[in-house]
């Protein structure tokens, strides 16, 4: 007897999900598998490889210190800057969820407006605001407050103000999306049983909001860790992170077999942060808090 | 300039009689051009219809306002020819681009000659031009085309430019006398910590690393001696531009006061009036560039646009555009009195007063080298 179609039936399930994924079977899957296929390549000259297998890229990068030396300072400039982002963004989140502001859709929309200038020219705007000849120096310097301009370019302090301003808006909207799903009658309660402001806020309104938090830091981590032309345009060169050692061996010495090795690396690692995350907090807080 | 079937058979038959064509291919493609002529439907007439757009790529910034006002602009109205354009900022990232791409994708390569060729040559992806309808490339210096020749016997590139990279200064700060007295020296020079700069490439540090401790920059004996002169230049450097848009930048902001230069980019922020200055030590690396046209173009186009931005007016128009003195040959063509004030600029058209790479040295060492100069440049 022919089977009819019901409303909850696996097949229509699978008919629905089928596009979306041969869409990551091809556009995330594949180009990955490609790039693993690569790391076992061999360079021959700058642009040259052949397919024949060698595990020497995967053979240098465990045993030359400069790579597990710039992951660890890559992590760590992540990890800086995703901290930085949760001190900073949570309090605008509080205050966009806390005011009675009758257009509180306008203090969102200002979240999103940055989003609507080029990434690079957001970056490359603090070199104006940062240089030597910048808006802070000179006017430093008209007040006679420094004589000689501060060094406030082209460092790890600019690379990771650069990554503060592109991420902070990713945090916030995070943070803000976990504190509307809170109930206002669990603070209210709260405060009927004698708890102060600060009390509530540290008793209810911060654990309920942690989920937020912790997907904001995740977010904002990977893709500070991730980050290449923040570090390219503000930094020096010994502020180079790990994506541009990725950038430079691919696009500068043309080995894609080496090149594809650190990304694959880069990939696992943060793929790894990823998963502990996924595994103790769940996917669902980051997807709302890109879904807005 | 659409090119017609007939004018197609007439360069085959050219190619063929100049001996670049066997004569089997030759009859080959004729057959098969008289047999598409023969069978052609309506709308195989559309398909195989001349070329409407060359790609080409280049450097970006003045240099490539200047070909595409007084080259491609003048091009396109004669030819009805469009020329889509594409910048890079280093050449290796559009190697990349290419070999990620289809044969085609990209086509004619504003390329930083010999060093840069010999790479293409190697990833297979040059072409075979056909020097005859190229009729201007008779005025360029011969100096310029043999290295290209040692290469590869038929070309893929025209050298159209050169120039080179030197000393450009803030005359603000350091006086002309003390430029010309320390030379690359200054490169290396404490009482500019934190304001010196330099071209982020691996070439250009260890060449001016050969100049600092004394050695022949095409045959290098002491490598760790030019190694600790290019980490000494980084601990003292602000920045390491990597484009010529960020060094006109650097500079006119005031970030620098020293660099290592491009001649060009450096004319280009005197004539904004920048108080920049300019000098060429000792065994400042010269350079050339050249069209070079990748493998899969459509040829027959691409040699008409190499032909075109050859011509003398039109040369020399883009030469005193782009401040880089242009490829022909002054004992051959009368160049401009702004031409020969050009910094660089040779004008006994040998280019002996020239120190180019040796192309087969450096790339010997090229991939040793970059490996070594991108750990520097990070702080190794």
């Amino acid at each position: 007897m022919k089977r009819r179609w019901t409303l909850y039936d696996p097949r229509l399930a699978w008919m629905l999900v089928a596009p979306v994924l041969l869409l990551l079977i091809f556009f995330l899957v594949l180009p990955i598998a490609v790039m693993a296929g690569y790391t076992f390549f061999t360079f021959v000259t700058a642009g040259v490889e052949t397919s024949a297998l060698t595990t020497a890229n995967w053979h240098e990068f465990l045993t030359d210190s400069y790579y597990s030396g710039f992951l660890l300072k890559t992590l760590r400039v992540g990890a800086i800057t995703a901290a930085l982002c949760g001190v900073l963004g949570y309090f605008p989140a509080y205050f966009i969820w806390a005011t009675t502001f009758r257009h509180k859709w306008l203090l969102l929309l200002l979240l999103i407006v940055p989003f609507w200038i080029s990434f690079t020219i957001r970056t490359f705007s603090w070199i104006n605001i940062l240089g030597e000849q910048g808006v802070i120096n000179v006017a430093l310097l008209k007040l006679g407050i420094i004589n000689e301009p501060l060094p406030m370019l082209y460092n790890e302090g600019a690379v990771i103000l650069g990554m503060l301003h592109f991420l902070l808006p990713y945090m916030i909207l995070n943070v803000y999306v976990s504190l509307e799903s809170i109930d206002r009658t669990l603070i209210s309660a709260a405060r009927s049983m004698g708890c102060t402001s600060a009390q509530a806020f540290r008793e209810v309104t911060l654990p309920l909001s942690l989920p937020g938090l912790a997907a904001g830091l995740l977010l904002c981590f990977v893709l500070a860790a991730g980050s290449y032309v923040t570090p390219q345009l503000l930094g020096s060169g010994r502020d180079a992170l790990f994506g541009n050692l990725i950038y430079d061996t691919i696009m500068g010495e043309l080995n894609w077999p080496m090149g594809a090795t650190l990304s694959i690396v880069l990939f696992i690692v943060l793929g790894l942060f990823a998963a502990v995350y996924t595994r103790y907090m769940g996917m669902s807080q980051i997807v709302k808090g890109l879904g807005g | 300039m659409k090119l017609t079937t007939t004018k197609r058979l007439e360069r085959l038959h050219d190619r063929y009689a100049n001996g670049d064509l066997s004569r089997r291919t030759f009859l080959t493609l004729t057959a098969a051009a008289a047999a598409s002529a023969g069978l052609s439907m309506p709308w195989m007439g559309r398909a195989l219809a001349a070329v409407q757009e060359v790609r080409f790529d280049g450097w970006g910034g003045t240099v490539q306002d200047a070909i595409d006002k007084f080259a491609f602009q003048p091009y396109t109205a004669k030819t009805k020819i469009k020329v889509v354009q594409g910048t890079f900022g280093d050449e290796d990232e559009i190697i990349t681009k290419i070999k990620t791409a289809k044969p085609g994708d990209y086509q004619v390569i504003h390329s930083s000659g010999v060093n840069y060729y010999i790479k293409y040559v190697n990833a297979g992806l040059t072409s075979e031009i056909n020097e005859a309808n190229i009729p201007n490339m008779a005025n360029v210096l011969q100096p310029m085309i043999e290295p290209f020749r040692k290469l590869t016997p038929k070309l893929s590139a025209v050298p159209y430019d050169y120039g080179t990279t030197g000393i450009a200064y803030n005359t603000k700060v350091i006086s002309p006398e003390e430029a010309k007295e320390k030379g690359a020296a200054l490169l290396l020079d404490k009482k500019y910590a934190g304001k010196v700069g330099g071209y982020s490439d691996m070439t250009t540090r260890v060449w001016y690393a050969a100049l600092a401790t004394g050695q022949d920059p095409n045959n290098l004996k002491d490598m760790d001696a030019i190694w600790a002169k290019v980490r000494e230049t980084r601990d003292l450097a602000k920045k390491f531009w990597s484009s010529g848009a960020e060094l006109m930048d650097l500079l006119s902001k005031g970030e620098i006061v020293v660099t290592d230069a491009w001649s060009g980019r450096v004319a280009a922020l005197q004539d904004q009036g920048h108080p920049i200055g300019y000098l060429d030590p000792a065994g400042s690396y010269a350079w050339m560039e050249d069209m070079l046209i990748l493998k899969g173009s459509p040829m027959a186009e691409c040699e008409e646009l190499i032909n075109f931005m050859l011509d003398p007016a039109t040369s020399i128009a883009v030469a005193e555009g782009q401040s880089y003195p242009p490829s022909l040959d002054p004992n051959k063509v009368k160049l401009t009195e702004k031409i020969e004030k050009l910094p660089a600029f040779d004008k006994t058209g040998t280019m002996k007063s020239l120190t180019f790479a040796d192309p087969t040295y450096w790339a010997t060492n090229e991939d040793a080298w970059t490996k070594q100069w991108n750990r520097i440049s990070k702080g190794a």
